[in-house]
């Protein structure tokens, strides 16, 4: 609350600035503004960015990082009593110390003794450190805001390029904001790594790569830490891929043809009106699909194959129809087959892209040599765009393995190495949303396998995006 | 030349070539017709989809209130404690005197009333007693809803044909509403309180308002974070950066990050934003601060294209009055392509709105019963919310599930629309 005070009276101070800093500049040139170098305005800004900027930029830093700082001094000089702690322990005092002081509800330990007194004094501290923190960021502030303006105010002359300054804060911002992406890998990576290193550390990669039993669960318990091959990840990868695949089998004809059709045959009223609409489905977010998928498909895919199997029971498929009976509502073939529902306007409007790319004059030559259209598209459109559209199907690929709501809403939980659509199998995406969603421990490998899977999953999309984004890049060229 | 000038032989090769393009040209139907099957597969699939949501969903728009004179007995409230009565049973009692019935000494007629009305009619008589001690000893008459199992019934989603014990409501209740129904005691109308109310857990009293609210403050921050920055980005690649293999570096980056799964960017916000930066968790903040870093790669994909878009004639011209290339940007390139932007951003925001899997990794999945208390307080949005509700065992709650969808796919579709108008209006060619 302070702080948002303190920006407010900061913004209301650079723009006193900036009213300032226009009237020197003017007031400077003697009535004639002709002979500034810049607009008047310019001089205001220079002056207002100095006195705001840096002020802002050093409470806003405080105000994010002050409560590490205050728990880090908070830890300075520890009482004896709270020596013997063990390190978890101790956290938790440091927790509830900080907790106590800002009015907040501490955890429910019962302290005692040379311990109370001791809570009772950090507590104390705590709220000296934090308010300290607090005025001190602000005093800070108030003193970088006049000393802004003590720098930029005496260079407000005629000849002073005013404009130039500004557009170098401009320039900086820029590459601020530039930078912001390559922040975000870098924290992707950075977050990924550092904590799936911590998960390797106590299950080994190649376990955890090759091995075939997944039983995040067991480890849970604290005295059978990593039990054998239980964070084995090759099923989850099995299951991956045969939803994968499911999906794809059910995307790559559908949005192919759509898109061949789109863009070969269909008259422009048609294109108008279907292309809108694709784009609705491709617009409907993927909790909706996951809903469609658990709810309605699912249950449709059991009782038409629980229907057939009673079709068959008792005849010389028997077998086949005893395990019909008793498939479930979470079979791979309703996750991946609404997978591929929602991947068909992906891979129709790529591949229409794609497709228009082929140049006319193609075209032309070969419905002049007499060929039919589909002969066109066929031997000389489809063979141009074949490239593309592999990278087409590759990002719809890497969409596939992604995706998470169809897959956490309709397939399981069980972790099975079967490539049989009516069996249930479980994925990667599924994991790690059941390992971090509800109580998490940090330090447990149970958390920190979701980040081993997680890095898994952005290698491997990564790797599908470059190689696709690589092909599209190169095919481009050819035409251009 | 006639027909009959033809050699034996070139008429056998004219019967083969027609022959042969009878074959092509059934080919060439056929693939046709394949595209134009595989059309309207995909289109099938859009209307199975919605119809099947706006089925399930649309009967939740309806509810059923019933309104009961309660004679609030001051025998069994305690004047100096209002808060202990048990009010439901008071209601249980009023509506079984309705019915003309009597509760046997065991309470299971009482009990069985209880099952078919929400337990909203007790809170709101505690309510009325708490603001007004003076009611005790009166009579007063509150509207409520039933339980969502009597709306079922209701609305035929539970059918009398059904065997008795493989549904929740025995034949008595049954009777007993049919009877309630025509007293006109019982009352259907349009379902303000889902709009109205937020997260319950009786699904007759959940609704959306807690959701709706989360998902506007989080876009909120989403936009406020993801617009400027993905503009200035793309204005500084698309217009002052020179060609290097840094700024190389960036465009790839931003490619592929445009197609990084989103449960990662998840990941990275539990890693960073929660455990490193301790922003509280399932806030509006921390949910806000993860879709904008997932929708800036889209923003700056979607800005540049419209900053390509505009002529370069416009800069020289610009330039060549004298604006600085600074100047040129602001003044003159930016606003050109401001409807493209904005275009782009919206669609990018109506992606972000339906985005469910990384709020799930930031801890949004608690329940919470009322609209968030700020930024950083706990907060549900509206996918979320529809994942929480599909996950319930109750019945109530999926047609609740479906309803929520619509008011998500309404949002989404306003959203669409405004962008779609915003290019019909201001879009120039050039």
């Amino acid at each position: 609350m302070l702080t948002w005070i303190a920006l407010t009276a900061l913004l209301l101070f650079s723009l006193a600035t900036y009213m300032a800093g226009r009237r020197r500049a003017v007031a400077v040139t003697a009535g004639k503004p002709a002979q500034l170098h810049s607009l008047p305005g310019y001089y205001g800004s220079y002056a207002a960015l100095w006195a705001g900027v840096p002020a802002a930029l050093l409470i806003l830093l405080f105000a994010m990082f002050g409560g590490r700082l205050e728990a880090g001094l908070l830890r300075v000089d520890p009482p004896a009593a709270v020596q013997e702690l063990t390190a978890p322990q101790q956290d938790v005092f440091y927790d509830d110390a900080r907790a106590i002081a800002r009015g907040g509800t501490p955890s429910e330990t019962i302290y005692d003794g040379a311990l109370k007194t001791a809570l009772e004094d950090k507590a104390a501290k705590s709220q000296q450190i934090s308010s300290l923190i607090q005025y001190g960021s602000i005093g800070l502030g108030a003193i970088l805001a006049l000393a802004g303006v003590f720098i930029a105010y005496p260079r407000i002359s005629p000849q002073f390029r005013a404009r130039n300054k500004v557009e170098g804060w401009v320039a900086g911002l820029f590459v601020v904001c530039s930078v912001t992406a390559i922040l975000t890998t870098a924290g992707i990576i950075a977050s990924l790594v550092w904590e799936s290193w911590r998960f390797f550390q106590a299950v080994p990669v190649h376990e955890f790569l090759l091995g075939t039993e997944w039983n995040p669960q067991i480890a849970m318990r604290a005295d059978q830490f990593a039990g054998a091959g239980a964070f084995g990840a090759v099923p989850l990868f099995v299951g991956t891929f045969l939803i994968m695949l499911i999906a794809m089998m059910v995307a790559a004809p559908i949005g192919l043809f759509s898109a061949i059709y789109l863009s070969e045959y269909a008259s422009p009223w048609t294109r108008s009106v279907v292309k809108p609409l694709l784009e609705i489905l491709a617009g409907v977010p993927t909790v909706v699909y996951g809903f469609f998928a658990a709810l309605t498909v699912g249950p449709l895919f059991r009782s038409f194959f629980n229907w057939i199997g009673a079709q068959l029971a008792g005849g010389s498929f028997d077998g086949l129809a005893q395990y019909l009976m008793q498939v479930q509502n979470q079979m791979a073939l309703v996750a991946g087959a609404v997978m591929g529902i929602m991947l068909i306007p992906f891979v129709s409007s790529l591949s229409d892209d794609i497709i228009n790319a082929v140049p006319q004059s193609l075209r032309d030559g070969s419905l002049a040599m007499g060929a039919t259209r589909s002969e066109t598209v066929k031997k000389v459109v489809l063979p141009a765009a074949l490239p593309g559209i592999m990278a087409a199907l590759l990002l719809a690929v890497s969409r596939a393995v992604g995706e998470t709501m169809i897959v956490t809403m309709a397939a399981g939980l069980q972790a099975r190495m079967t490539l049989n659509p009516l069996d249930t199998v479980t994925t990667v995406t599924v994991q790690i949303v059941t390992l971090l969603t509800g109580d998490q421990e940090f330090d447990s490998p149970k958390t920190l396998s979701a980040f081993g899977l997680g890095l898994t999953l952005f290698a491997v999309t990564l790797m599908l995006n470059i190689v696709a984004l690589r092909i599209v890049r190169k095919y481009r060229e050819q035409y251009d | 030349m006639t027909d009959a000038a033809l050699t034996p032989s070139a008429n056998s090769l004219r019967q083969t070539v027609e022959a042969r393009l009878k074959k092509r040209h059934a080919q060439e139907m056929r693939f046709r017709l394949y595209g134009r099957l595989a059309i309207v597969i995909a289109l099938s699939f859009l209307a199975i989809l919605l119809g099947r949501i706006v089925t399930q969903g649309y009967s939740t728009f309806i509810d059923y209130q019933i309104t009961v004179p309660v004679h609030l007995d001051a025998s069994k409230i305690d004047k100096a404690d209002p808060t202990g009565a048990n009010y439901d049973m008071l209601v249980a009692n009023s509506v079984l005197a309705k019915l003309g019935e009597t509760d046997d000494e065991f309470g299971n007629k009482s009990g069985k009333v209880l099952e078919i009305m929400s337990n909203d009619l007790g809170f709101q008589l505690l309510k009325m007693v708490r603001e007004d001690p003076s009611l005790i000893g009166k009579t007063v008459t509150v509207t409520g809803p039933v339980k969502s199992d009597a709306a079922l019934y209701f609305k035929d989603q539970i059918k009398r044909a059904t065997p008795e014990d493989e549904r929740k409501l025995d034949n008595q209740q049954l009777d007993w509403m049919d009877k309630l129904k025509a007293s006109g005691a019982v009352t259907s109308g349009f379902n303000t309180g889902f709009l109205t109310r937020s997260d319950s857990t009786e699904p007759e009293q959940a609704g959306v308002l807690g959701a709706i609210v989360g998902s506007l403050m989080m876009l909120l921050v989403t936009a406020t974070l993801a617009i400027p920055i993905g503009v200035l980005a793309a204005t500084y690649l698309e217009e002052f950066a020179p060609k290097n293999r840094w700024t190389d570096l960036i465009e790839v980056n931003i490619n592929n990050l445009a197609a990084v799964p989103s449960i990662v960017y998840g990941l990275l916000g539990l890693a960073v934003f929660i455990n490193w930066m301790a922003v509280p968790r399932s806030s509006p903040l921390v949910g806000g601060l993860v879709l904008a870093l997932m929708s800036l790669p889209t923003v700056i994909i979607a800005t540049r294209s419209a900053l390509k878009a505009v002529p370069p004639s416009i800069r020289e011209a610009a330039l060549g009055v004298g604006a600085s290339r600074t100047q040129t940007v602001f003044h003159h390139v930016l606003p050109l392509a401001m409807p493209g932007v904005m275009t782009g951003a919206i669609l990018s925001l109506a992606h972000a709105l339906g985005e469910t899997a990384p709020l799930l990794m930031i801890g949004m999945v608690s329940f919470v019963p009322g609209v968030p208390e700020g930024f950083t307080g706990a907060a549900t949005v509206l996918p979320v919310q529809v994942f929480i509700w599909e996950n319930a065992s109750e019945r109530g709650f999926h047609e609740r599930t479906a309803a929520a969808i619509i008011v998500l796919l309404v949002f989404m579709i306003v959203m669409n629309l405004a962008a779609i108008l915003l290019r019909r209006r201001f879009e120039r060619r050039w």
